[in-house]
């Protein structure tokens, strides 16, 4: 078991499993698809980013660097999040991007979501947690990797 | 209450707590919260109050954003300078769709286009023509001045009046821009810091003949990401003047910087203002540095995938024209498409696309003519959401801009070998 403490953004309580991205996920190429089919669970679309490509990602621990692409990224967050699709949480290695905080604030503040957000892991934490991983979260930013 | 960390006035307090109202007092939870994330100092006032929104596409999927804009409508909130927005998704007069692309359009995907503009109009929108990523075309006339602050999210345009106009915009989400515009006030950090605004990046141009900006942006995107790099050499390209030709050059070169990379600013030297008027004191004691020659623009070229399942076939159909052209390039390639087909048509669907009022005074010229009768089309949609349709992945389709080649299936073509596709004087 490996402990890490990031910095929380949206605090709660989680065990469950981890999926890994080494690379930063493009919000938008990743769930839009499942979105627009009102799908019941998101399963990452992103030809691009082989870590996740065809995963379920609804209810898991969302681990990753940052978010890329575009700037509608935010709203994307946001969309999932109220059809209660997302991730569980999300991880970031790094500071959390802008347009990823503001997808995890719209969906906190609009639609009273419960998503958790923790960021600066830092890169051991990537290094270390692989898809597949049981992880466990508490309110104050404790990242066990069991 | 949210318990905010950064630095709040009376006014701005008195807001969070509801004296407004509770969807004003959401807006500005929405505004702290994302500084605070960030650990904004403080609030700072917008002072370029016209707005530019992201969100220009009634897509089916985003009802929690149609929930919030009827909330902030519902409450009487609006941006009371206006703004402008990107292009809309679809244009039936003078884009060609098949029968069961304008079902999906109309339904699955673009289904609330109507709704959701008749939302706009209540909460700002200038008016029908305000589709544009190039807001800032004079045109248009959504120009900031330098050192004005922001609240857009359009990641080319804040790229532009970032390093082009010297104002002072972060590389926003979309709804924060709607946000930042209505409330007045944006949190203070990032790209709206002198110390945000420095470069991590010398990036010198050291080639034997002009870049091309979408392969130069491209290149530079890649390597700096979200940095902000200080580019010397262009001046030897470029010159030393904002004149209409260098600022559609640079417009190209920062919209494939943003979207290869993640480049909200970039100084070019003796050229954009903050390099004019500080010149290498931007940079950070410990920068990195990039050589560019004319062999490593071509590794970069020659690293983008075909994303084509056929890609032994011709294209089917070029899309010019993203971000939007302005005058100066609308006109420079009508001159080679007309020339280019003589008394013949183009070899391949061709769209154009430029700000809805660019269009408008193009129409009214001589070579508006010549070029509708080449077979090429002049529209003002988003190429980008032109794509959003699935069916389009099957269409091969190709462009010379590097932000669209990076957000879908589209192969990138030099402007030349474009042009030649175009007007069938080289089959590629």
């Amino acid at each position: 078991m490996k402990e890490f403490k990031g910095r929380v953004l949206n605090g709660g309580y989680f065990k469950g499993e981890a999926i890994v991205s080494h690379q930063g996920v493009n919000t938008l190429a990743t769930f839009q698809s499942s979105a627009l089919k009102n799908a019941k669970q998101v399963i990452a679309a992103d030809q691009n980013n082989p870590d996740i490509f065809e995963k379920n990602l609804t209810g898991k621990a969302l681990c990753l660097p940052q978010t890329i692409g575009s700037t509608t990224g935010g709203m994307v967050l946001q969309v999932i999040c109220s059809m209660g699709i997302n991730p569980a949480c999300m991880l970031f290695s790094e500071h959390i991007d802008s347009l990823a905080g503001a997808g995890v604030i719209l969906s906190v503040v609009w639609e009273n979501s419960k998503l958790i957000a923790i960021d600066c892991l830092g890169q051991e934490f990537l290094d270390t947690v692989k898809t597949g991983d049981t992880i466990e979260i508490t309110e104050d930013g404790t990242v066990k990797v069991l | 209450m949210y318990e905010y960390k950064m630095k709040l006035t009376d006014e701005q307090k008195a807001i969070l707590e509801g004296r407004d109202g509770e969807v004003k007092a959401k807006v500005m939870e929405t505004i702290v919260r994302y500084g605070d994330m960030f650990e904004a100092s403080e609030l700072i006032p917008v002072t370029h109050g016209e707005g530019h929104l992201v969100t220009s596409f009634g897509l089916s999927l985003l009802k929690p954003v149609y929930r919030v804009m009827d909330e902030l409508i519902g409450a009487g909130l609006k941006v009371e300078d206006g703004f402008t927005i990107d292009p809309r998704p679809v244009d039936t007069a003078n884009v060609k769709y098949g029968l069961v692309d304008k079902i999906l359009n109309s339904t699955v995907l673009y289904g609330k286009q109507s709704a959701y503009e008749e939302q706009l109009k209540k909460l700002g929108l200038k008016d029908s023509n305000a589709f544009s990523c190039a807001c800032y075309f004079d045109e248009v006339g959504n120009i900031p001045k330098k050192g004005d602050v922001l609240s857009w999210a359009e990641s080319s345009a804040v790229n532009y009046a970032n390093s082009v106009l010297g104002a002072r915009c972060n590389r926003n989400s979309g709804m924060i821009d709607i946000f930042g515009s209505i409330i007045g006030y944006v949190p203070k950090f990032g790209l709206l810091t002198d110390e945000g605004r420095k470069a991590k990046w010398k990036v010198i141009v050291n080639t034997e003949k002009k870049p091309l900006p979408q392969i130069l942006g491209s290149a530079i995107g890649i390597k700096v990401m979200e940095d902000v790099p200080y580019v010397v050499g262009l001046d030897k390209w470029l010159g030393t003047e904002l004149t209409d030709d260098v600022k559609a050059y640079l417009k190209d070169f920062g919209a494939a910087t943003a979207s290869n990379g993640a480049v909200g600013l970039y100084h070019a030297d003796k050229l954009t203002p903050e390099a004019v008027e500080f010149g290498e004191s931007l940079l950070v004691d410990d920068y990195k540095e990039y050589v560019i020659d004319d062999a490593e623009l071509e590794r970069v070229y020659k690293s983008y995938p075909i994303m084509w399942k056929e890609p032994e076939k011709p294209g089917v159909l070029a899309f010019i024209g993203c971000p939007h052209l302005s005058m100066a390039q609308l006109n420079e390639w009508s001159d080679k498409i007309i020339s280019g087909v003589g008394s013949g048509k183009v070899k391949c669907e061709t769209v154009i696309c430029t700000a809805p009022d660019v269009r408008e005074k193009f129409i009214k010229t001589e070579k508006y003519k010549q070029l509708m009768a080449t077979g090429a089309r002049l529209t003002s949609i988003c190429p980008l959401m032109y794509t959003s349709n699935p069916l389009t992945k099957s269409k091969r389709l190709m462009t010379c801009s590097n932000k669209l080649r990076t957000y879908s299936m589209a192969r990138y073509y030099k402007d030349d070998e474009l042009l030649a596709i175009i007007t069938g004087k080289e089959a590629k």
